[in-house]
């Protein structure tokens, strides 16, 4: 059943995109797409083979939308209607620091679907009973354990050991990756530290730009489940190409606005 | 569909037939995104969402008559279109959902 094979891949989060057709005399019909194999029937060997191509490309990209062909497949074609949803991996969110600010940072990540892992060289720090919600906690040097871990455009990469011999080599190689968001923490005169470490060590005024330091939008967060929440706040904000701010003090819609596909 | 995952194998466990409705496209501005589900069993149970709220009951309704039926099919919501004086998108946007019976 194609139903099971869905589940059993989001369980183990494994990629898979699904197609629908949306209408016809085959309205319903599903294909299942994963990295290796197909599973399914969309109405004609045409259709499916085509919207397989199409749906493994999607899925690179995690997009969700109606795609139109013909038929038999025809890629100008209007008369099928194809709903590809893809379901793509969590992203990952790296926090390094094994303090109580990392386990409410695991906590709200979690909720908000991260993979979490904790990363401090301190083995009696990073330890899995003190991080009950990351996936994963591992001992290592920070620095190394970056340079060696997956990092695409939506890994989340959280600094909060505010220590400038862990950061400024750590944040280096964060700026290697394009993660699409590097926060550190600490106060100001901490990161005026780091910046000049930073630049002693080449990275320019366009690389420092990226990192969001002090880390988290100004909500006034006072405790390590605020400062989670503020952090979790900027990452969206980040992703959205939002400034933060309030929405009543603003004008704009409040969701992006899309076009249509059907009708 | 994560979020539904484990409420929808407890149904199928418990031998309910059940219905998904999931937001194919939104136009506009829209609550939830593409790929939002809400499932209904055949005992009347729901999971999950594809607003905020403002057309759930009249996709409850959509997903019995499939359930009965058998028959998927694609539902428009919003402004533009003559539900929206009954079951209008508050927010204004338009959403469409397709309704089918989980037989696959």
């Amino acid at each position: 059943m194609i139903f099971d094979r869905l589940s059993e891949a989001l369980r183990n989060d494994r990629p898979v995109a699904l197609a629908t057709r949306l209408d016809g005399g085959a309205s319903g019909a599903k294909l299942l797409v994963e990295s290796r194999g197909a599973y399914g029937d969309l109405g004609s060997a045409g259709l499916t083979a085509a919207v397989e191509s199409e749906a493994r490309a999607m899925l690179d990209l995690g997009e969700t939308a109606v795609r139109t062909f013909g038929l038999d497949g025809e890629p100008i074609g209007v008369e099928a209607r194809v709903f590809v949803q893809s379901f793509a991996p969590k992203p990952n969110m790296y926090v390094f620091g094994a303090i109580d600010f990392s386990r409410a940072m695991a906590r709200v990540a979690k909720y908000m679907n991260y993979r979490v892992t904790i990363v401090d060289a301190r083995p009696v720090f990073a330890t899995a009973a003190r991080f009950p919600d990351a996936d994963e906690v591992v001992v290592a040097w920070p620095d190394e354990f970056l340079a060696a871990a997956p990092v695409d455009s939506r890994t989340a990469i959280v600094v909060l050991t505010h220590d400038l011999k862990f950061d400024v080599p750590l944040l280096q190689t964060a700026l290697r990756t394009d993660a699409g968001y590097i926060g550190a923490m600490g106060s100001r005169n901490t990161h005026a530290e780091r910046v000049e470490g930073l630049r002693a060590a080449g990275v320019t005024d366009e690389e420092l730009a990226r990192i969001h330091a002090p880390i988290g939008l100004d909500i006034g967060a006072r405790t390590p489940e605020e400062t989670a929440l503020a952090i979790a706040a900027e990452i969206v904000a980040v992703r959205a190409g939002r400034s933060g701010g309030r929405l009543r003090d603003g004008s704009n819609p409040i969701h992006p606005s899309r076009r249509a596909t059907i009708r | 569909m994560h979020d539904i995952l484990e409420t929808v194998e407890a149904w199928k466990r418990d031998g309910r037939r059940v219905a998904l409705a999931t937001v194919v496209e939104v136009e506009h501005s829209a609550p939830r995104d593409p790929g939002s589900v809400m499932a209904v069993s055949d005992a009347g149970a729901v999971a999950g969402s594809v607003s905020g709220g403002c057309v759930e009951g009249a996709v409850y309704q959509e997903a019995q008559d499939v359930l009965a039926s058998g028959r998927a099919r694609l539902v428009t919501y919003g402004i533009s279109d003559e539900q929206a004086i009954e079951h209008g998108l508050t927010c204004g946007g338009t959403i469409h959902v397709f309704v089918e019976r989980l037989d696959w």
